[in-house]
């Protein structure tokens, strides 16, 4: 090492220098997106402090840096999981049959806000919204209508729903009854993640802890009843779209996580069990290195959390997996073309550091939901990856770059002090930490702050925006949109309330009594859900006793 | 909006007239003066309250709280809720209007028809703020609000100005673990007429309950030794309005955690029992005559000094005090006579 | 004293992306505005009813959900409804809005919409000059 220090000061001085007294350089000094200063170059010295075997290891093993299955997609590529869904159940229906024909190989479902929001199509509050940015869905006769001819025991499907978690899991095992598949067969993932409601996505309904008991009702049931479904995707990228950096990105998923375990194990969880049955879902945006450097330190950090810190025996619970989007907040209404180029740079930094399943932003997501055409692209450009490029025949092959693991070492380092302060504000647990950030706004502001200063850079032309802020063109904004039909909300409310109309409303009103009196007694909610969703009580029935019970949240405003 | 639009309006419950004459006295449009004179004879009926605390302890949520209970109770309410603006850009974030629990409730505090809810900004001018806020709080009285509560940012300099304002005036706390209080400053025993510890369901709730039980009781022996102590606003307890406020009146001392409800209840009843109590022993009359005699000598003051300027040579005699050729006393003896002079010729 | 502008940044339906919303407030406080941000989850009447008493210069509606054909002109109506009148103050718009649904909203009388990546020193800049303007031919 003593070497290797020397030549890098003599190169400094006798190399590097000059060049720049003659050249100079883009900029006065060099940071990550998220304000990591970088150097010109790395070396060995840079690592010396990273031990293979303890830090980096093999892949399948502790501490999975390089990815949690010891082949990777050597044995397996990631999951194409083209997040999608609109209209009514009979458009996503077509969609996703039109995917699965192209080559993707999982589902990903886009609910509509009133359904996010747990609310049903007749709403008044829903007015407008019906089916617009994602499948308007009431009763289990939607999901009827969604899945026919796709077989569960063939697929997995992912659901993007939030409060109403529970709701939409019962009406998956509901479909998996019809269809005779054995509920311990189906698989899938519910995102099922409140914390990060709160923190910046807004699908807020319940207060906090409610929230948090409700999804440990889910664990609870779902370790026992749908062993090979994922009970919650512990999410970063809905931090990261609303203007955090990566490092608050990877420190705020983790730190959440942990509230998590920890509430599971107040449960008396036995966390072996749940814990093969977490996920968790990021982000992945413009920095290559970061990101990949990112997801490397996720890995890592969560191992050594999981056996460490909460004592799970099974190598399993020690795995990180994880879905990875790519970011929507990097692409530009503004000679959309590009994006396909920045969606590609976003899937490489995913699949270099070891995505279980990815989604592709298509390049005119920026105007309305994707069209066809520009979802082919958007599949094509995994499918070229995957196929064309070698990159999934060696597993993790940045490991040993000097800038690479300098880089993960870094951010995960950043982000352990984020978790510690986290951690002292719940005196030393990270669930009341955590739920005392969000009482406090400590993430809100973080986010918030972030966001601002990035807006600045642009703003400033300190940040480039290739098509927005430089390299502009006189351009009429025109690409084939896919507009909703109008129709889709009148013909969801009528088949609404033809529903309400054909089912037992006895079933239904002894359903949901059952439901209350449960919450009322703190009992798990998911049997009476399940009950409830078999007699086609509606999503905003059921929420509504919910809020009835547990009151209804409204977020203080930090700007 | 001309001004008997506006004033015709505003007495006949049109909001946007309200909301206009708001703007035009909160700007100081010449047609603001108008107003005032005009509306000032319908104004008397409300009760005043003002709220202020540190930032954090939660006046927003306890505001949109009590709103409801009012109206629970049949009164109409006014909102004026004032934040500091940005002394550099002048700019500001007027924040947290009303807060709902969450987002269908069937509340609708934003569209009741007997809430008004208005944001305005410091704009840095802590002085004259009482001034303005007083003048809005007429609009809002004689548009026939029963209870208006002002909103403050207490940091200081506005906590002394609600009281200027209110009838009531209601300090806001929050709970403290540490071994010293923390609030025992800047005046907060002496403008109280109720006190509430809001958080209560956190640690250190009894802790500042106590203390301020404690504090409130003493005599005045014990509060010089305090103030000296603390540096509290010395002026205040030396002109006996400390005890003034305390004749007759135990300010009590409410728990609250505004954002479960409690201790609303108990907050209001404490409220128009002090209003019950002030109209009772004639104090109101007495500190509105206060209030008045201050508002109209700042108002004077204000226009006394525009005379200096318009109608004196007040910067040669800066000149000439610079160049040592006269003394602020000669000089201000001067420009008195000068303006005196002058304003005979109007 | 100069009047400062006063302009509500409003979030209509269940919308739940802030982001955007917040930045812009944040950079018009710097501007020199004064701002109320309404926060999340406001139905179009809660909007024009805090439009009209808080009597602001400029409403700017900030929608991801593409609801806004929908909502927008609802605001608007309810302002006047309330008393207020949408001719004395400029009604913007932001967000994933496409071209056609631009000139839809004009028509309905939105003053201008930004999408995403419109530098927020172009929106200042607007208000700044557009607002007088529009005043002026409301008076004439």
């Amino acid at each position: 090492m003593m070497n290797i220090n020397e030549k890098r000061r003599e190169w400094e001085e006798k190399c590097l220098k000059p060049w720049l007294q003659k050249a100079g350089q883009r900029e006065e000094k060099f940071e990550t997106l998220s304000g990591i200063e970088i150097k010109t170059v790395y070396d060995p010295a840079d690592i010396q402090h990273i031990d293979f075997i303890r830090d980096i290891g093999y892949p399948g093993e502790f501490p999975y840096t390089r990815g949690v299955y010891p082949n990777m997609y050597r044995g397996r590529l990631w999951t194409m999981r083209q997040f999608s869904g609109f209209g009514t159940a009979e458009d996503t229906n077509r969609r996703w049959k039109m995917l699965l024909e192209e080559g993707e190989t999982g589902l990903s479902t886009a609910f509509d806000f009133p359904t996010l929001m747990g609310i049903d199509s007749d709403d008044p509050l829903a007015d407008g919204e019906v089916g617009k940015v994602g499948v308007a869905v009431d009763t289990l006769r939607d999901f009827e209508i969604l899945f026919d001819g796709i077989p569960l025991d063939q697929v997995s499907t992912s659901f993007t729903i939030n409060p109403p978690a529970g709701i939409i899991l019962a009406m998956y095992v509901a479909i998996a009854e019809k269809q005779g598949v054995p509920k311990e067969k189906i698989r899938g993932t519910i995102q099922n993640d409140m914390l990060k409601e709160f923190h910046a996505q807004n699908t807020l309904v319940l207060p906090p802890e409610p929230s948090l008991k409700i999804i440990v009702d889910i664990f609870e049931w779902g370790i026992e009843h749908v062993p090979k479904f994922n009970l919650i995707s512990i999410s970063g990228y809905h931090i990261r779209e609303a203007g955090s950096t990566a490092v608050q990105e990877l420190a705020f998923t983790i730190a959440d996580g942990m509230a998590y375990v920890e509430a599971a194990i107040e449960r008396g969880i036995d966390i072996d069990r749940l814990a093969p049955q977490l996920s968790f879902f990021f982000n992945s945006h413009n920095d290559f290195f970061e990101e990949i450097a990112k997801f490397r330190a996720a890995r890592r950090m969560w191992a050594k959390i999981m056996r460490d810190e909460y004592g799970a025996k099974n190598p399993r619970s020690w795995w990180l997996k994880f879905h990875t989007q790519t970011a929507g907040c990097s692409l530009t209404a503004q000679q959309p073309l590009n994006n396909i180029v920045r969606t590609t740079i976003q899937a490489l930094a995913a699949v270099l550091g070891g995505t279980q399943s990815l989604h592709t932003n298509s390049f005119d997501e920026a105007w309305a939901l994707p069209s066809e055409e520009a979802v082919r692209v958007a599949l094509r450009t995994q499918q070229i990856i995957a196929y064309e490029s070698g990159i999934p025949n060696v597993v993790d092959p940045l490991a040993g770059s000097y800038y690479v693991e300098w880089l993960t070492d870094k951010m995960e380092k950043l982000a352990w002090k984020y978790i510690e302060d986290i951690r002292k504000m719940g005196d030393g647990s990270m669930l009341r930490g955590v739920l005392r950030g969000i009482e406090n706004g400590f993430f809100v502001r973080e986010i918030s702050d972030a966001a601002a200063r990035y807006q600045r850079e642009v703003e400033e032309g300190r940040r480039i925006v290739v098509g927005v802020n430089k390299f502009t063109i006189e351009e009429e904004l025109k690409i084939p949109i896919l507009k909703v039909d109008p129709e889709v909300q009148r013909r969801q409310i009528e088949r609404l309330r033809k529903v309400k109309a054909e089912r037992d409303n006895e079933a239904v009103k002894e359903a949901l009594e059952w439901l209350r009196s449960a919450a009322e007694n703190d009992e798990n909610v998911m049997p009476p859900i399940m009950e409830a969703v078999k007699c086609y009580a509606t999503i905003g029935e059921i929420m509504g006793v919910l809020k009835e019970v547990y009151g209804t949240y409204k977020k203080p405003i930090i700007i | 909006m001309k001004v008997e639009e506006i004033v015709k309006g505003l007495l006949s419950g049109n909001r946007r007239a309200l909301a206009r004459a708001i703007t035009y006295v909160e700007n100081e449009y010449p047609e603001s003066k108008e107003i005032m004179k005009q509306i000032f004879p319908k104004t008397g009926k409300a009760h005043v309250v003002g709220l202020t605390g540190f930032p954090g302890v939660g006046k927003s949520t306890l505001v949109s709280k009590l709103t409801e209970e009012f109206r629970r109770r049949g009164k109409k309410v006014g909102i004026i809720a004032i934040d500091p603006g940005s002394p550099f850009t002048g700019g500001a974030l007027l924040g947290d209007r009303l807060r709902l629990d969450g987002m269908d409730s069937r509340k609708a505090l934003w569209t009741d028809p007997g809430i008004f809810f208005r944001s305005m900004s410091s704009r840095g001018r802590a002085g004259g703020l009482a001034a303005k806020t007083g003048d809005v709080v007429r609009l809002l009285d004689a548009f026939g609000f029963d209870v208006i509560l002002v909103e403050t940012v207490g940091a200081g300099q506005s906590e002394v100005d609600i009281i200027e304002v209110a009838d009531t005036s209601v300090v806001v706390m929050m709970p403290e673990t540490g071994d010293e209080i923390q609030v025992n400053k800047a005046g907060i025993l002496e403008i109280g007429d109720i006190y509430v510890v809001n958080k209560a369901d956190l640690g250190g709730a009894e802790k500042v309950e106590r203390w301020l039980k404690y504090m409130l009781s003493l005599d005045e022996e014990g509060v010089q030794m305090l103030s000296q102590m603390t540096h509290a606003d010395e002026a205040k307890v030396a002109s006996g309005e400390f005890f003034e406020r305390r004749k007759g009146w135990s300010p009590p001392v409410i728990k609250t955690v505004a954002d479960r409800g409690e201790g609303i209840k108990e907050l209001a009843d404490a409220i128009e029992e002090h209003f019950e109590y002030m109209k009772r022993t004639g104090l109101i009359e007495k500190r509105r005559r206060e209030r008045v005699k201050k508002e109209l000598f700042e108002i004077v003051m204000n226009e006394v000094i525009k005379l200096v300027k318009e109608k004196s040579n007040y910067k040669e005699q800066i000149m000439r005090l610079l160049k040592g050729e006269t003394d602020p006393y000669t000089a201000a003896e001067q420009i008195v006579e000068e303006v005196i002079h002058n304003a005979d010729k109007r | 004293m100069e009047k400062k502008i006063r302009v509500l940044v409003a979030k209509v339906g269940l919308d739940g992306h802030d982001r955007g919303a917040k930045v812009l407030a944040r950079f018009l406080r710097d501007s020199g505005f004064e701002v109320i941000y309404t926060g999340l989850h406001r139905t179009p009447q809660e909007v024009a009813m805090a439009a009209v008493d808080e009597d602001v210069d400029v409403v700017g509606i900030s929608l991801h959900s593409g609801a806004h054909l929908a909502l927008v002109p609802k605001v608007i109506n309810y302002i006047r409804e309330y008393g207020g009148n949408p001719d004395e103050m400029l009604i913007l718009v932001g967000g994933v809005i496409p071209t056609d649904d631009i000139v839809e909203l004009k028509k309905m009388g939105v003053d201008e919409v930004f999408i995403p990546g419109t530098p927020i020193s172009e929106i200042v800049e607007f208000i700044k000059k557009k607002l007088p303007e529009k005043r002026m031919k409301n008076e004439g």
